[in-house]
């Protein structure tokens, strides 16, 4: 009988601790971003997809056509190719693409390039209706960046 | 699976043949589990796994073992971290590599951070199961703030790609130092308000203590670990049993209790949280400078001969690589054992007999995580 | 013609009083809707709907009209008829206990004799609606939903009862108006604290809402009865939840809270609705806050509760009342 009333109070007593709770946060304010109409100030260590470097001396990307990266990707989803040009030392390169569909993301690429040519984009806001949008020409984005 | 539901009532037709999942809010991804219902009581229960295969061991026998890292974090996404370090303390150990011990501290902080995201994220979906909405939220709030500073250092928010063999992919700074040691003290402020709001409400008691009785005796038959095994009172903890890393030079306890039913391993789960956070804190006060790579990793790891085993604690329980390789850089095979795999293994016998609504508490208190059981 | 002159104000006043309670209806769903949406916002530490409108105030409107749009889809293996009527049985019935309920002294559609009756029994056809559409849907979570929903109802009918008839022997009338008229200078709340918390809870059980939201337990019957239902015929069901709530808060505001009473305002046998509605929305504004604090109760706790905590407390208080009114 003792242990039917004592249940009964405790209970009651923590149902209203429950309650304080929830009213005290009905008052505070709230902790949420409207995202579309104010975003987060991002992480500039944020890791996107990569990108080629532009070299801020001569202008021109830093790639040198190893194929290091290309070769290191675990998921494959690099590929690059370069010609022999006049007066160029090595080979030029000519296309690089990711295919951003199958990256995961592990870095593996950025910390293997011998020149630092490659390096992680802040872009956090990717969607599209498409896979082919996905696939980056990377070499086209280079030239198209001031 | 052969088993079909209408056959299945059709040759018990006093039973009720219920399909919960692969869709069905409860069983958080893609696991489905028939229940043979008697009135609300479930007298059989069958999981069905496999939908969120995805052969992870396979692959791994097809490219360089380090080039596994990223497939590891996506095993858990909830304790990428620990995966990780699972398998680059493997990888090391198998290629004879010695880790600076900076290098350990910044594994062991972030392993730990892992870890209170991945107890606070089964905090909040476990009260959503239980049908309270609003924890879920306060613990998000919290869980946010760790994910800002792991996106900080590691550059993603959920399925980290971080330690290297031999190393970390990035130095932690003096940012990281005082934002962790402010989290710590937030979330340690938080405690009482989820004690009052969750832990010590009566209906959560009422729906938590005496369900889903274990004992140490079924957890050895199903190879039950983690917080599971903790709440029937045997304080097993790779952390402590098999100090890996640096754990051993740390003072923490490993939260435990006697009962074995769902209010234990959910205390036993709140308990870790704070012992991570003690965790954090020593490794924080202690923190060597030194490099961050170990000096010498060659490009092409190659393994030698042999079989080599390497053991971690997980958010849900023991994790272990089996890599077994033929002297080239490709495992030959890699077994992952999963800690939810063996954990979801108890449920036929664990559920057997319960209502309806105590199938759901008991399988939450599972903690399970999907893409690792199917992996 | 004579007789068409005699019953034409009676007429009007049927007519006046159905417009009044669609307005009330619908008006409920719409504060509620909004209000629910928001508070379980803040109280989530979010701000709840904020795209259409100033502070999403407009998010009801273009929800109902979205649902509207909705296509109906009627499973294939359910009852089709019977499962077109339920959000129907749902949704009528809620009409007419608003007739009977004194919303300040002049504000009443009909004073009957036996008010509360009515609006009790009326109540408890929600009950059939539930049950037949979960029965119907031929959806095995719909079924579950639906049994539960009939066990909680009855069981918790009797305490709600018992708590109502305390307050009746002190009275010794089912009018509403009678009750309210009762109160000065004491409001029932006073003399049967006991009886308006077992109502308080019994409510909770009777309008299915958290922590006993069994029927509709979403992490266990993914959405319990209504799961097969879609667009309007959704929106009915929710519409008369929505109505029951407001329609048992009035009950509880006419039989503890002193109905329309408070401190006068200019022709207050009209503008007492004024405190009315502040008081029963206070109820409501409790049901939605204790449902975002806590956990959702087992079945069998369910009907513990009932059993052991509640019907006794019920029958010992109406007992002591019967005792205390035969003394005095």
């Amino acid at each position: 009988m003792k242990s039917y009333f004592s249940e009964l109070f405790t209970g009651a007593w923590s149902l209203i601790l429950g309650l304080k709770v929830t009213i005290k946060a009905l008052f505070s304010p709230i902790v949420t971003y409207q995202y579309p109409r104010e975003k987060l100030v991002v992480t500039p260590n944020y890791r996107g997809h990569i990108d080629l470097v532009k070299d801020a001396e001569t202008g021109a990307h830093k790639c040198i056509t190893c194929g290091s990266c290309m070769r290191e990707c675990p998921s494959d989803c690099i590929f690059l190719d370069g010609e022999k040009r006049e007066g160029v030392k090595g080979k030029a390169l000519t296309i690089f693409t990711l295919n951003f569909t199958k990256c995961s993301l592990c870095g593996a690429c950025v910390e293997v390039c011998p020149t630092d040519a490659l390096d992680y984009s802040n872009e956090y806001e990717l969607a599209g209706f498409t896979r082919e949008e996905f696939h980056y020409d990377l070499l086209k984005r280079v030239e198209e960046r001031e | 699976m052969s088993m079909d539901i209408e056959v299945l009532e059709d040759s018990r037709h006093h039973r009720y043949v219920l399909n919960m999942g692969p869709q069905h809010p409860s069983t958080h991804g893609v696991l489905r589990v028939l229940l043979e219902l008697e009135g609300e009581y479930a007298m059989e229960l069958l999981p069905v796994l496999g939908y969120g295969h995805r052969c992870h061991e396979k692959i791994a026998e097809f490219k360089p073992a380090k080039s596994f890292m990223p497939n590891t974090a996506r095993m858990d996404y909830l304790g990428a971290l620990i995966y990780n370090q699972g398998f680059a303390q493997l990888l090391e150990k198998a290629a004879g590599i010695e880790v600076p011990e900076r290098v350990e501290y910044i594994r062991v902080m972030a392993s730990e951070l892992n870890r209170i995201q991945s107890h606070l994220l089964w905090y909040g979906a476990y009260l959503l199961d239980l049908g309270a909405f609003t924890p879920i939220m306060y613990a998000f709030d919290d869980r946010e703030h760790i994910l800002d500073i792991l996106e900080d250092v590691t550059g993603s928010r959920l399925t980290y790609c971080y330690f290297r063999v031999g190393g970390v992919s990035k130095d932690i700074d003096d940012k990281f130092v005082t934002s962790t040691r402010a989290f710590i003290d937030r979330l340690r402020s938080r405690f009482p308000m989820y004690e009052d709001l969750v832990n010590g409400n009566v209906i959560l008691q009422k729906r938590l203590i005496d369900v889903g009785e274990l004992t140490p005796h079924i957890c050895a038959r199903y190879g039950i670990t983690g917080p599971m095994l903790r709440g029937t009172g045997v304080a097993y903890d790779l952390r402590r049993a098999e100090p890996y890393s640096i754990y051993s030079e740390f003072d923490f306890e490993i939260p435990t209790e006697t009962k074995g039913d769902c209010m234990a391993s959910f205390l036993v789960r709140f308990r870790e949280m704070e012992q991570s956070l003690r965790i954090i804190e020593q490794a924080l006060d202690r923190l060597p400078e030194g490099p961050i790579m170990a000096a010498k990793v060659p490009k092409k790891l190659k393994i030698p001969a042999g079989d080599y085993n390497s053991s971690v604690e997980a958010p849900r329980g023991e994790l272990s690589y089996y890599l077994v390789s033929d002297g080239s850089d490709v495992p030959y095979r890699l077994k992952v054992r999963t800690p939810s795999y063996s954990n979801l293994s108890v449920v036929p016998e664990m559920c057997q007999g319960m209502l309806l609504s105590d199938v759901v508490s008991a399988m939450g208190s599972l903690d399970l995580v999907i893409p690792e059981i199917d992996r | 013609m004579e007789i068409f002159y005699s019953i034409l104000p009676e007429l009007i006043r049927i007519v006046v009083c159905a417009v009044c309670g669609a307005v009330i209806v619908f008006g409920n769903a719409l504060v509620m809707g909004y209000a629910e949406r928001k508070l379980a916002g803040h109280i989530m530490l979010r701000p709840g709907p904020m795209e259409v409108g100033p502070h999403g105030i407009y998010q009801l409107v273009v929800d109902g009209l979205k649902l509207m749009g909705k296509q109906l889809v009627v499973p294939a293996k359910a009852d089709p008829l019977l499962f077109r009527f339920a959000p129907l049985l749902a949704f009528a019935p809620v009409f007419v206990p608003l007739l009977v309920i004194p919303f300040s002294s002049k504000l009443q559609g009909f004073d009957l004799d036996i008010g509360l009756l009515v609006i009790l029994a009326l109540a408890s056809i929600n009950l059939l609606a539930v049950l037949i559409g979960g029965w119907s849907s031929n959806n095995k979570y719909s079924l579950f939903g639906a049994f539960r929903a009939v066990s909680q109802n009855v069981a918790y009918e009797i305490p709600m009862l018992l708590s109502l008839l305390s307050i009746i022997f002190m009275t010794n009338t089912f009018s509403l108006k009678a009750v309210v008229a009762a109160q000065s200078p004491v409001w029932f709340i006073v003399i049967q604290p006991l009886a308006f918390l077992i109502y308080l809870v019994s409510i909770v059980a009777e309008t299915n809402r958290a922590p006993f939201d069994l029927p509709e337990a979403e992490s266990e019957l993914t959405a319990g009865f209504h799961t097969e239902y879609s667009g309007m015929s959704f929106s009915l069901f929710v519409l008369g939840e929505y109505a029951n709530m407001f329609i048992v808060s009035s009950v509880a505001t006419v039989f503890f809270l002193g109905g329309s009473s408070g401190i006068p305002l200019p022709y207050f046998e009209y503008s007492g609705i004024i405190w009315f509605m502040l008081k029963v929305y206070t109820l409501m504004f409790f049901l939605v806050w204790i449902r975002w604090t806590y956990p959702r109760t087992r079945f069998d706790q369910l009907m513990n509760f009932c059993w052991k905590y509640l019907i006794p407390f019920a029958l010992v208080n109406l007992l002591i009342t019967v005792v205390m009114v035969k003394l005095l």
